[in-house]
């Protein structure tokens, strides 16, 4: 437990430093346990509060269960959210077949990116995790985008100590990663620890198979898995060594490589 | 050699530890790091074949430093780029290993790797043996306050697993690290190729007989914060989204509890923490130590801002504008004397300039080189700072969060020091003396709030400079009229006044104790809630020397300083407006009440309560 607590001084520290440096600041909500857990870190750090908007980069290819959990939070505590789509590659029809890669980038990246631009934020909040998959791994908590939103991973900035990067030429942004030094199996002891409600998708009810990482519906596959509570699935992560993004399509091949650069999350 | 130690005996972690991996490059980082995950069977299932099977196809040989090789650019250079995080469990410790790059041009990734590290894995190959770049990364860490270095003696096969070869290393290592006063936890030589001694007892070295690699990490004490030393705990903002306002920051040193009374420097107001807030905690905490990221409410509605250091009353930080540091830079810029930086300590921020630059550190044999005009990329340097306002901080050996800054150069933090030095500046004494006077400062019922909300305005200074006959007293006097007739209780304070009533004990003018005088005056006005608004006029052409002192009597007051004069010439320090030969006065005045607006002393509208939040 005291783990835990360090990280989530370490996240807090983060959240509040991303708040008093940033004048328009949003931070992305996918619904999953990650940006969950962040969000309820958001709320610790405000002491109940969110003092920023949530935004949602809805595919329309989402789980429906998602989206159902998604108003029902947003509702009890009383969220700002914002949910962007890119109406017109939906509207041309785009969707996994045209390629996996190329899906991602229309509807999540430029997704993004169209929502960052139209809403003018400077600082985007994400739960990204460095143990996550390789390019994660070398992601500063605050990091750059330039005007293209893309990122530059071998000129970054260097961060000191607790003294991150909050000044920035106008028409970048910056990324900020409170949840870098979390593992997976972090995200759930603590979400067992703050009993943070969580989507039962990631639980098995019954048919032997739970998602452990979610994302669209056409590009997410369950595990075969018996954990129908938390202990279980910090039991079962505990000595499994599949890696966690498994599950997800987009990750083959240099997928995520590809994607990332292009400020992909 | 390979031993595939079960990953079904890894359990729940109970802590965690950041362990950087240092070195010249090409001494094996990379290679150690790979071989340490295989060895220890930490490697995501499919990894090694997936990374063997990428190898074939590029036809090259498999290495395990490409095991930790995120982007395929490079591994076409062949060159680690960034810091990279990477998990793994052993023993009941999840360790975040951090690998860090050593090529020349990657010094910034290094210290980016280093600065959050707990401990360090530092690397030399035996058969190069000690280089420049095994050197810089030893003395860099012990600037970045890593404490717990272990010294590991790479690529043992390529000089026959010899005795002697790594007593000498050995040996010359542990000298260097001793000039400043490193003592390294182990020495221990090892081949992460054939991964001898990392996961397992080589064979090849019977006549090494200390830990393991592996051994190593598990050897690492994890650091507590310190809860004896003195509380220092830097404001990091202040909430009040409801009811409540909070006082929010990470507590770097000592404790704090319910009750306690806190000093805020360099404002040095006081007030009793009433409560301890967190979110879904029941019951509420009584108590918070260091590392925690907290938030408190004060007995008293006191006005104080992100950055100011809280402590108790017989242990305050010190504070000044002067500071001696030593300092690496990693700016593509060099440093240059002269120029303007932003420092910032704990959650402070402030314009600086290098004052000196005393010396050059060569940190390849520690020599010193005497110090220029500059300091380059990836230099080491002893500097003195003097920043624009004083701040509050401790020395590093003493308080080592608070004894820490950065440099930020345009965009980007540059560099890094540690402070080793106060340099007692010439408001010293004042400083003291106004120290000393708000510490025992009697208050009435009507506090400064209360005295606020009534007036519908906070109090502050308005202090206009300059030379003779450039229009200060006539701009003050229809400054004055224009915030009456608004409204506001502003007050214009003469010198002249001062000179013939109080100041007329003194015989021969002695400008310091004028200065003094005047300050204090201001500062009681201040104190009454008033909009004061005064001329260097008694000061004459000396005004300059003056505003230092008046500016430290008045502390934490906002003061606007405007300043006239009657062609383009040099500003006082802190100028925040400026009129080269005003011929429209009332435009003047105008500007001068926008100022006010923008610092949050008026509210927007007459009337309007005030909901800014600055010091006073
Ligand atoms: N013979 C031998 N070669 C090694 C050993 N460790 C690393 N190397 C080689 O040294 C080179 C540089 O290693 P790498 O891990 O990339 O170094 P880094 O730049 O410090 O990360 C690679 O070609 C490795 O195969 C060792 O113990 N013995």
């Amino acid at each position: 437990m005291k783990h835990l607590r360090q990280l989530e001084d370490q996240s807090v520290y983060i959240l509040r430093e991303a708040y008093k440096n940033f004048d328009n600041l949003a931070m992305l909500w996918s619904m999953g346990k990650d940006s969950t857990v962040l969000l309820w870190l958001a709320r610790k750090a405000f002491f109940g509060h969110v003092p920023f908007p949530l935004l949602h980069v809805d595919t329309s290819y989402k789980i429906p269960a998602m989206i159902e959990y998604r108003d029902r939070l947003a509702a009890e505590w009383r969220l700002n959210l914002v949910v962007g789509q890119n109406k017109e590659a939906l509207a041309a029809g785009m969707n996994h077949e045209k390629g996996r890669v190329t899906c991602c980038t229309a509807l999540k990246t430029m997704g993004l990116k169209n929502l960052v631009a139209e809403k003018g934020y400077t600082g985007i909040i994400l739960g990204v995790r460095a143990d996550e998959e390789g390019t994660r791994a070398k992601e500063r908590y605050f990091s750059p985008r330039d005007k293209h939103g893309d990122w530059d991973f071998r000129d970054q900035p260097p961060e000191l100590w607790d003294q991150f990067k909050t000044a920035f030429p106008p028409g970048t942004h910056i990324r900020i990663h409170p949840l870098l030094d979390w593992t997976e199996i972090n995200i759930w002891e603590y979400i067992k620890l703050e009993n943070i409600p969580f989507i039962d998708l990631y639980l098995d009810k019954g048919t032997g198979m739970r998602y452990r990482s979610l994302g669209c519906a056409p590009c997410t596959f369950p595990i075969k898995s018996t954990a129908k509570t938390v202990d279980e699935i910090i039991e079962e992560l505990r000595h499994t060594n599949v890696a966690e993004r498994s599950g997800r399509a987009q990750d083959e091949g240099r997928g995520m490589e590809l994607l990332r650069k292009d400020g992909y999350m | 050699m390979t031993t595939k130690t079960q990953a079904e005996t890894v359990t729940k972690p109970s802590e965690t530890m950041q362990i950087v991996i240092v070195g010249h490059v090409d001494h094996g980082k990379s290679t150690l790091l790979g071989r340490l995950y295989a060895d220890t069977g930490s490697l995501p299932e499919g990894k090694i074949e997936k990374v063997q099977a990428i190898c074939r196809q590029q036809g090259k040989e498999f290495e395990y430093a490409f095991l930790f090789d995120a982007f395929l650019e490079e591994q076409e250079q062949g060159i680690t780029i960034d810091t990279a995080r990477t998990f793994f469990i052993w023993n009941s410790r999840q360790y975040i290993i951090i690998d860090a790059p050593g090529h020349k041009e990657f010094l910034k990734n290094m210290v980016s790797g280093a600065a959050r590290a707990e401990a360090a894995l530092l690397l030399i190959d035996a058969l190069e043996g000690v280089k420049e770049q095994s050197r810089k990364h030893g003395y860099l860490l012990s600037m970045l306050g890593v404490k717990q270095v272990t010294v590991v003696v790479n690529k043992m096969d390529l000089v026959s697993y010899r005795q002697d070869v790594f007593a000498g290393i050995e040996k010359e290592y542990r000298e260097f690290l001793s000039q400043f006063k490193v003592v390294p936890a182990q020495v221990i030589p090892v081949s992460a190729k054939f991964g001898e001694n990392i996961a397992t007892r080589s064979t090849r070295m019977p006549w090494y007989k200390g830990p393991t690699v592996l051994d190593a990490l598990g050897l690492f004490k994890k650091e507590t914060a310190s809860t004896e030393q003195a509380l220092r705990f830097p404001v990091q903002d202040v909430y009040k989204f409801d009811a409540r306002r909070i006082i929010a920051g990470r507590i770097t040193a000592g404790h704090v509890k319910v009750g306690d009374r806190l000093v805020f420097s360099p404002s040095n107001k006081t007030a009793v923490v009433q409560t301890i807030e967190a979110f879904n905690i029941e019951p509420s905490p009584t108590e918070a130590r260091a590392g925690q990221s907290v938030g408190v409410t004060l007995d008293e509605q006191i006005f104080i801002e992100r950055g100011e250091i809280a402590s108790r009353r017989d242990d305050i930080p010190l504070v000044s504008s002067t500071l001696r540091a030593n300092l690496f830079w990693l700016g593509q810029t060099p440093l240059a004397r002269g120029r303007k930086y932003l420092l910032r300590l704990a959650t402070q921020e402030v314009d600086c300039e290098v004052a000196a630059i005393h010396r050059i550190v060569d940190t390849a044999d520690l020599g010193h080189q005497e110090g220029g005009q500059t300091v380059g990329k990836n230099q080491v340097a002893e500097v003195t700072f003097r920043t624009k306002a004083p701040i509050a901080f401790d020395l590093s050996s003493i308080s080592e969060i608070t004894g820490r800054f950065v440099v930020v150069d345009e965009y980007d933090i540059a560099g890094g020091g540690i402070i080793t030095e106060l340099v007692r500046d010439e408001q010293e004494f004042l400083r003291d003396e106004a120290r000393k006077r708000d510490f025992a400062w009697i208050k009435g019922e009507v506090g400064i709030e209360a005295r606020a909300q009534h007036y519908g305005h906070r109090a502050a200074i308005v202090l206009l400079t300059g030379g003779e006959h450039t229009g200060k007293s006539f701009l003050a006097r229809k400054l004055e009229s224009l915030l009456v007739a608004e409204g506001r209780h502003a007050y214009l304070l003469d010198g002249e006044n001062l000179r013939r009533g109080l100041d007329a004990d003194m015989g021969e003018t002695d400008a310091t104790e004028t200065a003094r005088r005047y300050g204090e005056v201001a500062r009681l006005l201040i104190d009454t809630g008033l909009i004061v608004i005064s001329t260097t006029n008694p000061f004459g052409q000396a005004y300059r020397q003056a505003l230092p002192s008046i500016r430290t009597l008045v502390n934490p007051a906002p003061v606007i300083a405007v300043h006239m004069s009657k062609a383009d010439e040099e500003l006082p320090p802190n100028t925040d407006l400026h009129f080269a030969g005003p011929k429209n006065f009332d435009e003047a005045a105008k500007q001068i009440i926008e100022e006010l607006k923008r610092k949050g002393v008026l509210a927007q509208a007459v009337g309007v309560r005030p909901t800014f939040q600055y010091s006073i």
